[in-house]
């Protein structure tokens, strides 16, 4: 911002409850300036500046903060959040709208988020919300003590159908209902609150909703659990992944020490020599980028953990970060090394309320024992880490967008150029890693790089997580090196079908929405990034989603189609309405009710015009797992005639 | 006779690039829309504006850089040395003509000027999306909540149209014209008026250019210092008295003259454009490449013009 700001608020009074709320997060206010009582001394002198606006990254976790403890952001919340921070309320409007987990109207303190999407959709997710329905009302209903609605993917894939209900306290509380069922959803009497003064060392409290049944061990979603072979997931189901002293005796820590060893130049030559690629989904070289972040002359750097793992069907995240959050932290603390860096931002999905505590835990354990802080383990390396949490944006896992998010500005992705490495978080330097990638660094700092690369084919090294679910008879996170086939892989997963029952794969989805389906005759396919490519398929960031033929492929279309239409920022126009008319489009040709061969050229005009004119990866794969469907499972019928006809 | 040393910049090294394979010499840091301009080749934009920083958001100015997997925003991107930009390519014209189309579709282009043009040059049919949907009631567009939507049938095209919000006396605020450009956001944010008075909110198809909480305006920061009006690419912003003109049938740019002058209000001496009609101001402007003031104005020069007319005594 330029000039002095003179802002203009409403004049509504927050209640005591909304102001604790947000003087938790940031502190009671100093003077009148800041949105205290005012004063006569503070007629002597302004508060303002840079100072005052400093603080802006602190509005997320501010609106978060009531959200969380009221359940909703009213006028007078907002108008106060907007004082202290010295935020445009226009702007702080445009930030809490954006959001999908924000309320910012008056709505029940309960909250359940019933997943509809791709893999809940192919276990029964329709049947759940029927019974909602009957029980509850329509979704949005509000009742006096819930109301519930359609989610998009949950990141419980493994235990399809899932709902997750939160609900608004001091401390808010969670229950996790996967599978769900409607019977289990159903609202229970009330917590007592927590006793007064007791700030809980995590932002949930610890005790589930009353009545819901305990959430499963973190084990429960890697069916290799214990097994000796395992490289990234070996830790989980075998450590406690609340104490650090068990992440310890189990070869934790170790990585740090050797990274520490090396220098950040020899970390850098490690990686770049392990031929690490990113995770999420873009399989960017992790060296390369972490060379571009480190030898920029400006500081400070900063690392960004993308932990907003949201695309649908991947869990895998979710699982490293509940059952084995100290590999994380302790990643990061390398990657932060690397990079020089001193301030690492670990931006968690919303929706992800264990992984969310275990990591609060991990990192305040992590900095009781100096492991984080100043001078850790007598290098002279300062690093520490901030948690911020998303709140139900799918965009904000865009490698940009992220950055405005932490940043307190929407999530609407950045024009590159300027890339991360470049100018990222504050305008600074930036690497940006997902959680699955940096986890890899332990590995690669312990074997080193050489011997990494061996693991897995020429071209895509290392161990890989793969989230099967969908029609598979043990669905969860699989570890297995690069080169295994689609077919071993879900010979691993017990085949297609669901409990006892083997049933035959109609379709894959590889890589989630921004993937691509193949053919239930097309497991060969090896389980690379150039074996994936020369198939005309994607990895991803790991989705490998069965259908059989008792899904509705259609619908399923449609769901995708209106998941990219809910989670376009809405920035640039290709997307925007590009994604509103392939789903109209869609449903037309799902409901039989438009001229087909004219529905799908139409599909493929507004598709192509999507992916080459879209800002970011979101408009640019909004069309591809439609595409796939269209050309290789043959959804709509042939399509051989159609191009020639209309054209 | 004394001289005056003139601070200039660093002079701007030159840089070669190829458009529609003839080459160009451009300083370095030009946009690619700045070297089409040099070359006399046209390049349509809507979100585009001389006196702000690009948004690049309604991608209508795509062009094709040579080895890039994605169309480029000419407004914004910088020329580099042996650049080859194609600005007619089949896969820059199928975009734009996808953009309006889209555009078409969803917004009320009617008072977009050169959007017919367009669609002839790139063969664009907005109407082929199916006959659109009513417009939505007013408020009801401001209420929806981030990440759901009513799924419809896809039997008619979802479009932005809603009444006009009248709440002032000064200017309307009609958001069916809206292509979410950002320009009203940004002059009225940090990059002029510093007023913060909107934003956009909401998320996606339901993204919209509001005040806090869509309070009325004389209720919001606003200091209708009609900024906004200013750089619309649209009419969506427009002065009452031409939006009731418009209703009643009355405007006529063809009867409009235009005289710009100096703003007598105060001593910084803006240029005003009166915009007049039948010896009636109907609208106020103001030059965009005046040094001091780029196009902006405050209420005064923008709207205090009233007592200009009021010589008749009836």
């Amino acid at each position: 911002m330029t000039g002095d700001v003179d802002l203009h608020f409403l004049d509504a009074v927050p209640t005591d409850a909304e102001k604790a709320a947000v003087d938790t997060v940031l502190g009671p206010p100093e003077s009148g300036w800041d949105g205290g009582e005012r004063q006569s001394a503070d007629l002597r002198f302004a508060a303002g500046g840079h100072a005052a606006r400093g603080r802006r990254d602190l509005l997320l976790p501010a609106l978060h903060a009531v959200n969380d403890r009221i359940g909703w952001i009213s006028q007078a919340a907002l108008d106060y959040i907007c004082r202290r921070l010295t935020v445009p309320p226009a702007e702080a409007y445009g930030v809490a709208s954006f959001y999908a987990m924000f309320a910012l109207h008056q709505r029940p303190r309960r909250v359940v988020h019933v997943c509809t999407d791709i893999a809940c959709a192919a276990r029964g997710s329709d049947r759940l919300c029927a019974d909602l329905t009957e029980r509850l009302g329509a979704p949005g209903t509000e009742r006096q003590d819930l109301t519930w609605h359609e989610s998009p993917c949950l990141g419980m894939c493994e235990r399809a159908p899932a709902a997750l209900a939160i609900e608004a306290g001091d401390p808010p509380a969670y229950a996790v209902a996967a599978p769900a069922t409607a019977e289990a959803l159903m609202p229970s009497p009330a917590a007592e609150g927590s006793p007064n003064g007791h700030r809980p060392a995590t932002t949930f409290s610890p005790a589930p909703l009353p009545g819901s049944a305990p959430e499963p061990p973190e084990a429960a979603a890697v069916p290799q659990a214990g097994d000796p072979g395992l490289v990234l997931l070996r830790r989980i189901g075998t450590v406690d992944p609340q104490s650090l002293d068990d992440y310890r005796a189990h070869g934790g820590y170790a990585a740090l020490r050797e990274a520490l060893r090396l220098g950040p130049s020899g970390v850098i030559r490690e990686v770049s020599d392990s031929g690490l690629v990113g995770r999420g989904g873009a399989a960017f070289p992790t060296g390369r980028k972490w060379e571009g972040t480190a030898r920029r002359p400006e500081t400070p750097r900063y690392l960004v953990c993308n932990a907003d793992e949201s695309e649908p069907g991947t869990f895998k995240d979710r699982v490293l970060m509940e059952g084995d959050p100290f590999s994380v932290i302790e990643a990061m603390t390398i990657a932060g090394y690397a990079n020089g860096a001193t301030t690492g931002y670990l931006y968690i999905r919303g929706e992800y309320p264990r992984a969310l505590s275990r990591l609060e835990n991990a990192i305040a354990r992590a900095r009781a024992r100096g492991l984080l802080g100043t001078d850790i383990l007598g290098s002279g390396f300062d690093f520490d880490i901030e948690i911020r949490r998303g709140a139900g944006a799918y965009i904000c896992g865009e490698e940009t967008a992220i950055f405005n998010s932490i940043e307190g500005l929407r999530g609407e992705p950045r024009t590159k150029p300027p890339f991360p490495v470049e100018r990222g978080l504050f305008d600074q330097p930036t690497a940006v890693n997902n959680v699955e990638t940096l986890v890899n660094v332990l590995p690669i700092m312990l074997m080193g790089g050489p011997a990494y690369a061996r693991i897995g084919t020429g071209s895509s090294t290392g161990p890989k997580l793969f989230c099967v679910s969908g029609s598979v008879r043990r669905p969860g996170v699989y570890e297995v090196p690069f080169g295994a086939t689609l077919r071993e892989l879900l010979e691993l997963a017990g085949g297609a079908g669901t409990g006892d029952t083997p049933r035959q794969p109609r379709a894959v989805l590889l890589g989630g929405a921004a993937g691509g389906f193949v053919r239930g005759d097309e497991l060969d396919i090896p389980l690379t990034f150039e074996g994936a490519r020369d198939a005309g398929a994607t990895l991803g960031s790991g989705v490998v989603l069965v259908l059989d033929d008792s899904v509705d492929l259609a619908a399923i279309l449609v769901r995708i189609a209106a998941f990219f239409r809910d989670e376009s920022c809405g920035q640039c126009v290709p997307c925007r309405v590009g994604t509103v008319r392939q789903e109209e489009a869609l449903r037309r040709l799902q409901l039989g009710s438009g001229p087909r061969r004219t529905d799908l050229a139409l599909l493929r005009e507004v598709g192509a015009a999507m992916r080459d004119a879209s800002i970011c990866g979101l408009g640019q794969t909004a069309w591809n797992a439609v595409e796939s469907a269209i050309d290789r499972l043959g959804v709509f019928g042939a399509e051989k005639e159609t191009l020639k006809e209309v054209r | 006779m004394t001289t005056t040393p003139v601070t200039l910049a660093p002079p701007r090294r030159l840089v070669d690039v190829t458009i529609d394979g003839r080459e160009v010499r451009v300083p370095e840091g030009s946009t690619i829309m700045e070297a089409c301009e040099a070359m006399g080749t046209d390049v349509p934009t809507l979100c585009y504006g001389d006196t702000l920083a690009p948004r690049n958001a309604c991608r209508v100015c795509v062009v094709e850089v040579e080895g890039a997997r994605t169309l480029a925003p000419a407004c914004s991107r910088a020329v580099e040395e042996g650049m080859a930009v194609a600005t007619d390519s089949e896969r820059v014209r199928h975009s734009r003509k996808m953009v309006l189309e889209l555009l078409g579709s969803s917004v009320d282009l009617s008072t977009t000027p050169k959007v017919d043009e367009w669609n002839e040059r790139y063969g664009a049919r907005p109407d082929r999306f199916g006959p659109r949907a009513d417009p939505a009631p007013l408020g009801e567009r401001d209420a929806r909540h981030a990440g759901t939507h009513e799924v419809g049938d896809g039997s008619v095209a979802a479009t932005v149209e809603q009444p006009a919000k009248v709440d002032n006396d000064l200017y309307v605020r009609d958001y069916g014209k809206c292509i979410m450009c950002y320009k009203c956001v940004d002059a009225c944010g940090e990059q002029w008026q510093n007023s913060f008075a909107i934003g956009i909110a909401g998320r996606g198809f339901d993204a919209r250019v509001s005040t806090e909480h869509d309070v009325a305006l004389p209720d919001s920061a606003c200091v209708y210092c009609g900024n906004c009006i200013e750089v619309c690419p649209t009419g969506a912003l427009s002065f009452a008295t031409e939006f009731d003109m418009r209703a009643e049938g009355t405007w006529d740019e063809e009867r409009q003259t235009q005289t710009t002058t100096v703003c007598t209000y105060c001593g910084v001496g803006c240029n005003v454009t009166l915009h007049v009609q039948d010896n009636e101001i109907v609208k106020v402007t103001s030059p965009h490449d005046n040094p001091v003031t780029h196009g902006n104005l405050c209420i005064k020069g923008r709207f205090g013009f009233q007592h200009v007319q009021q010589r008749r005594r009836d």
